[in-house]
């Protein structure tokens, strides 16, 4: 039992971090009309800018969190400025291919300097040590980040969905054009947006750091399993994606406990199912 | 043909004054040249109806005006102030507002979203109450999704959201079309009393029926050019002239 509780809790964990990737990525792609490939890219550097703020700027966790985020979203913009921007209007390939290369760039660098090892990055004192809750021992860092990443979740889901700055999103995202026309300056809003889903990625980056060690391919191996998750739940729908992210986490842990052989497999096997059956995903609209 | 404007004359010019002012409008949507050179003015305070058949370019007019047309070139005139190469929202921030023939409300946002969304771009919009007062029905729908409602709610949100940004010249395309005669009387009255309240109205008309009943002067606009121009006074003894340009 004690195993079963153990694998749930590492589900969520997981669950945590597909959650706040395939926000991103939702968020991204409702703007932008960018399937961003960058985005593990983007989540190991924000787990990097993490151990260099502590390890040459003694900058600990909790700055990092607020940091690292807004560093790594910076370089995110300019990469909207400087390349995305050009590819509006074209087709979706374009947008992933130069996703896809300015990940593969960025990993061969960070690779080049650091190898494929792992940084250790230490959990914050605060967060050490662990709880027995009496049917498990819940290490307090692990419940952290599942709580944590609900309630950015969870915040994001109301930014979008019932705000002002909420409602120029969702309509931009419909109709650019006449969002423009009203007298907003869409292009600014397109390039913040991009910020802002490159934010959560990194944010993710810096919560990983004290499970999974700092690698350079910690974003490559993950960012697969995200695409399947997105897939599942569907592009268009924010609660969706971090519906989805939460309970694809959780099926992951369960299937460790019960079969273990299919625990790599079982996302993609739900995948194709759930393109078998509605190719637009769980939550996702028709295009 | 003299620039009777007044430079820096206010929005809300009570003068009668230019507000509008295009010489030779040329635009392309990609690779075909839609509009060949249009003249044309609008006065403050007047209702100015482009009419003409289908695909004679009197959208695309509106759309150039708005900025929303990518390759544009000629003179465009607000106010004064040079905006052919200027971007959509800077445009719409100079008090210039566009309610397009499709109505463009927004599916994911609900009615108040939807009314609330146009950005206040300077002071002297309608408040609430008064929007309320012309639209009744869109006080009881305000929390429904902008695309349930029926086409004629969705073109008065259309028209309403763009009361309350404080643009004083509006730009309405065809908000009779595919509408209910009730719906048009409605519409009809709406803009007389806008047009009292203040408003410059440039409107883009099939039904010159419904036109006539609102507009103070016509221009008749025929493969990208205006061809002819009178005010509605003559609209009787234009009458001929206009069924063969409409061909109705």
């Amino acid at each position: 039992m004690q195993a079963l509780y153990a694998q749930l809790l590492v589900g969520l964990i997981n669950g945590s971090f597909y959650a706040l990737l395939s926000l991103g990525l939702a968020v991204i792609f409702g703007m932008l009309n960018i399937i961003n490939f960058a985005h593990g890219a983007l989540y190991m550097m924000g787990a990097f800018v993490a151990y260099f703020l502590l390890n040459l700027g003694g900058i600990n966790y909790w700055w990092a969190l607020l940091l690292a985020p807004i560093i790594v979203g910076i370089f995110g913009m300019i990469l909207e400025r400087t390349m995305l921007q050009w590819l509006t209007g074209l087709d979706h390939l374009y947008g992933l291919l130069l996703t896809f290369g300015i990940a593969l760039i960025v990993q061969g660098v960070f690779q080049n300097y650091f190898g494929s090892s792992g940084l250790p990055y230490a959990i914050p004192d605060q967060l050490k040590g662990g709880m027995n809750l009496g049917f498990m021992f819940l290490p307090i860092y692990r419940g952290w980040v599942v709580i944590f990443s609900l309630v950015v979740c969870i915040a994001t889901w109301f930014l979008i969905e019932k705000t002002r700055l909420g409602a120029y999103l969702r309509a931009a995202t419909e109709n650019p054009t006449l969002v423009r026309a009203f007298g907003v300056n869409v292009p600014r809003m397109i390039t913040l947006t991009y910020g802002l889903g490159v934010g959560l990625a990194a944010l993710a980056g810096v919560l990983s750091a004290p499970i999974n060690q700092v690698r350079p391919l910690m974003g490559a191996d993950l960012i697969i399993v995200v695409f399947a998750v997105v897939v599942i739940g569907g592009m268009g729908s924010i609660m969706g994606s971090i519906i989805t992210g939460f309970a694809l986490g959780v099926i992951e842990g369960l299937t460790k406990y019960f079969y273990p052989e299919a625990s790599n497999t079982v996302v993609f096997v739900l995948m194709v199912l759930v393109l078998l059956v509605k190719p637009t995903g769980l939550t996702g609209r028709a295009a | 043909m003299p620039d009777t404007a007044i430079a820096g004359a206010p929005a809300k010019a009570a003068t009668g004054g230019n507000i509008l002012q295009i010489r030779n409008l040329e635009a392309w949507y990609g690779e075909s040249h839609i509009l060949h050179g249009i003249n044309f003015d609008v006065n403050a305070g007047e209702v100015v109806t482009l009419l003409g058949r289908n695909g004679a370019g009197k959208t695309t007019t509106l759309k150039s005006i708005m900025g929303i047309i990518g390759k544009r070139t000629g003179s465009v005139k607000f106010n004064n102030q040079e905006i052919i190469r200027a971007t959509s929202d800077k445009i719409a921030r100079m008090g210039i507002a566009f309610c397009p023939e499709e109505r463009g409300i927004f599916a994911s946002l609900d009615v108040r979203e939807n009314l609330l969304l146009p950005p206040v771009v300077r002071e002297g919009g309608l408040p609430l109450e008064q929007i309320f007062d012309l639209f009744p029905n869109l006080k009881e729908r305000l929390n429904s999704q902008g695309t349930k409602l029926s086409g004629g709610e969705q073109q008065m949100l259309a028209i309403a959201r763009i009361l309350r940004t404080g643009a004083s010249f509006l730009m309405l395309d065809e908000p009779t079309e595919g509408l209910a005669p009730v719906i048009i009387q409605q519409i009809g009255h709406t803009i007389a009393r806008l047009k009292k309240e203040g408003f410059t109205i440039l409107l883009v008309e099939q039904n010159f029926r419904f036109a006539s009943t609102v507009a103070d002067r016509y221009y008749v606009v025929e493969h990208g050019k205006i061809i002819d121009g009178f005010a509605n006074a003559d609209l009787a003894a234009n009458m001929d002239k206009l069924h063969t340009y409409l061909g109705v």
